[in-house]
């Protein structure tokens, strides 16, 4: 995948650095790794991430510091859809442990892995403040919530069907 | 029904738009800002309005904005701080999905009063369906004039724009927000200089959680006096709490600070009860930092008095018998629960978004979260539980930032409230991998009401 923004991409792009006076357009970097993740393929490679520092005109260092420190920002590649399941006080005293589980068993992977397809990736995570809603998981920009095993089921159906037919 | 001064619009159909927003009254409060009051006056009703910062500290918001330093020709800022991240805490997204332009009018009186020209508001990173919901509504603000250039023909520029985060719990400290904010790690800064005299770029600044922004609205609306007379004692106004857990009705509710407790928990207007008829083992009442109580000291404090939802009340007996309103983060435990794993989730929660930075905080909070787990996995000794103490008693006060503090307090509360429960673990290593400790005498002072 070649690692320029496109013209939509780079009018978004120009959108996010205008928000910040004149010179202080490395505060655009949270936002501009969004950007580039959503845009290459859903993770950040070096290449990636010195893309985006030249387009800042800061050093490559100031990138990979952080990208490596922030939750959100993948650093090796995933698969189509990110299952990021909380496992917080929270979502764990309404059953969390139970969701978890049937997801590792029904797509036979581990947290951190991704199935041989490379549909589904699965990450376990902390707090995503939706603990009244528990238990949850975030798919993209999208928050699934009130899981249940047959919930799971049908979430997992409908993502294999939106792929199938793209 | 208690008094709603935030949420009263939150049913209304469409109040998500600005046409329906205005229709109800929206926005009154910019033009009663800027049109017949100074920036120091509205600096006096929000001090007169005793309200506290919503965002778990509790700092009252005029003194705060009185703090902000003015050097003549250096640009001041305001920024919200939409991070919210705290366990437990989820009433932030409910109003800025539900009711974004009060939120923006909050912003807009409150960037006039603090001078702020470009105001940012910074959202955790998951919430990125809500970034989408707030600058629609910030387009629509500025369409009708309440953003731009010379609002209300006043002379008064003001832009709003959001900013996610990256996933990053240290990012709610307001300094760590600002250092990511300006494009950097979340780490805090030492403080001083405050941010009121170096902030973003190293200018002045006031970092206000959303729900103390939105909260200016009605304060302008009303006057700082009639405010204060909502709610008892330093605990004036409104508080969104979000409840969760074990409850029938988890949710966000908007409480006037004078309900007990117990009818929070037990009544239908609120969280309705336990879930499945069970009975209340423990609750941490103001986001996961805050000390956790059992059910008997929960519902009335150490001298028998009833608790009530407010600050004073669930701090009266100090961290010995009470805990916190904080965020207002209100997590539920029935007797099922086990308080070490609920405590060992925390532990790794606090592990995972130290910032590294201090190292009390970046080695301790591995060491607790190792413990807890070899407690909590049948491998623990005795002499683990007196570790755990000791460690989080030398983290407690010994970093940059207060997240030290607030992965030492669950801690010290589980030990300090449930050291059988974790001496039972210790005790029955088989035992305690297949069945729960229960609430054993923890039931005993419990009054649940018909």
């Amino acid at each position: 995948m070649a690692t320029t923004f496109n013209d939509t991409q780079m009018t978004e792009f120009k959108r996010l650095v205008a928000r910040y006076p004149e010179g202080k357009q490395k505060s655009a970097l949270l936002p501009a790794l969004h950007l580039a993740q959503d845009s290459f393929g859903g993770w950040l490679s070096t290449e990636t991430m010195d893309y985006v520092a030249s387009l800042l005109h800061i050093e490559p260092i100031e990138v990979y510091e952080v990208a490596t420190f922030y939750s959100m920002y993948n650093l090796k590649p995933v698969g189509k859809f990110v299952f990021e399941v909380c496992q917080t006080g929270p979502c764990m005293v309404s059953g969390s442990d139970n969701i978890i589980d049937y997801i590792k068993k029904t797509l036979d992977i581990k947290p951190g892995e991704t199935t041989k397809d490379g549909m589904f990736t699965l990450k376990l995570v902390e707090c995503l403040g939706a603990c009244g809603y528990a238990p949850m998981m975030q798919v993209g920009k999208i928050y699934k919530e009130h899981l249940t095993k047959e919930k799971v089921d049908s979430i997992i159906a409908a993502y294999r069907t939106e792929a199938a037919n793209n | 029904m208690g008094v709603k001064l935030l949420l009263d619009k939150a049913n209304v159909p469409g109040i998500r738009t600005y046409e329906v927003y205005r229709r109800e009254g929206g926005y009154r409060a910019v033009e009663k800002a800027l049109k017949e009051m100074t920036t120091d006056a509205i600096v006096e009703e929000v001090k007169k309005s005793g309200l506290r910062g919503r965002g778990g500290a509790g700092f009252p918001t005029g003194m705060k904005w009185s703090f902000i330093a003015k050097p003549e020709g250096v640009p001041r800022h305001l920024v919200c701080n939409a991070d919210e991240s705290e366990p437990g805490t989820f009433k932030d997204r409910y109003l800025m999905e539900f009711l974004p332009h009060l939120l923006i009018e909050g912003l807009i009186v409150s960037s006039y009063a603090l001078g702020s020209n470009e105001t940012y508001i910074y959202i955790r990173g998951e919430y990125a369906w809500i970034t989408d919901i707030l600058e629609e509504a910030i387009e629509e603000a500025k369409a009708a004039g309440w953003l731009g250039k010379n609002i209300l023909g006043t002379g008064f520029d003001c832009n709003i724009h959001v900013q996610r985060g990256g996933g990053a719990y240290i990012c709610g400290e307001e300094t760590a927000l600002i250092e990511s904010l300006e494009g950097k790690r979340g780490n805090p800064r030492i403080k001083p200089p405050f941010p009121a005299i170096q902030g973003l770029w190293m200018r002045p600044t006031v970092v206000n959680n959303v729900e103390t922004l939105a909260a200016v609205v009605p304060i302008i609306n009303m006057g700082g006096e009639e405010y204060a007379k909502i709610g008892v004692g330093k605990s004036t106004g409104t508080k969104l709490i979000s409840a969760c857990g074990n409850i029938n009705k988890p949710g966000v509710y908007e409480i006037d600070m004078t309900i007990t407790v117990e009818e929070f928990i037990y009544s239908d207007e609120y969280c309705g009860g336990i879930k499945d008829g069970k009975k209340l083992k423990a609750c941490i009442p103001g986001g996961s930092s805050v000390p956790i109580l059992p059910a008997n000291l929960l519902l009335t404090t150490a001298k028998g008095e009833p608790r009530y939802m407010n600050y004073e009340s669930l701090s009266d007996g100090g961290f010995a018998t009470g805990s916190m309103l904080g965020s207002g983060g209100f997590i539920v435990l029935d007797e099922d629960q086990c308080i070490v794993k609920n405590t060992y989730t925390l532990a790794r929660f606090y592990r995972h978004e130290s910032c590294g930075q201090c190292s009390p905080c970046r080695e301790g909070t591995g060491w607790m979260e190792k413990i807890l787990q070899k407690i909590e996995t049948g491998k623990g000794e005795m002499s683990d539980i007196d570790l755990l103490w000791d460690i989080q008693r030398k983290i407690e006060g010994n970093t940059i930032c207060p997240l030290g503090d607030a992965a030492s307090w669950p801690v010290a509360a589980a030990i300090r409230h449930f050291r059988d429960e974790f001496e039972w673990h210790v005790k029955n290593p088989e035992l305690s991998q297949t069945s729960n400790f229960g609430l054993q005498h923890y039931a005993d002072p419990i009054h649940v009401p018909a």
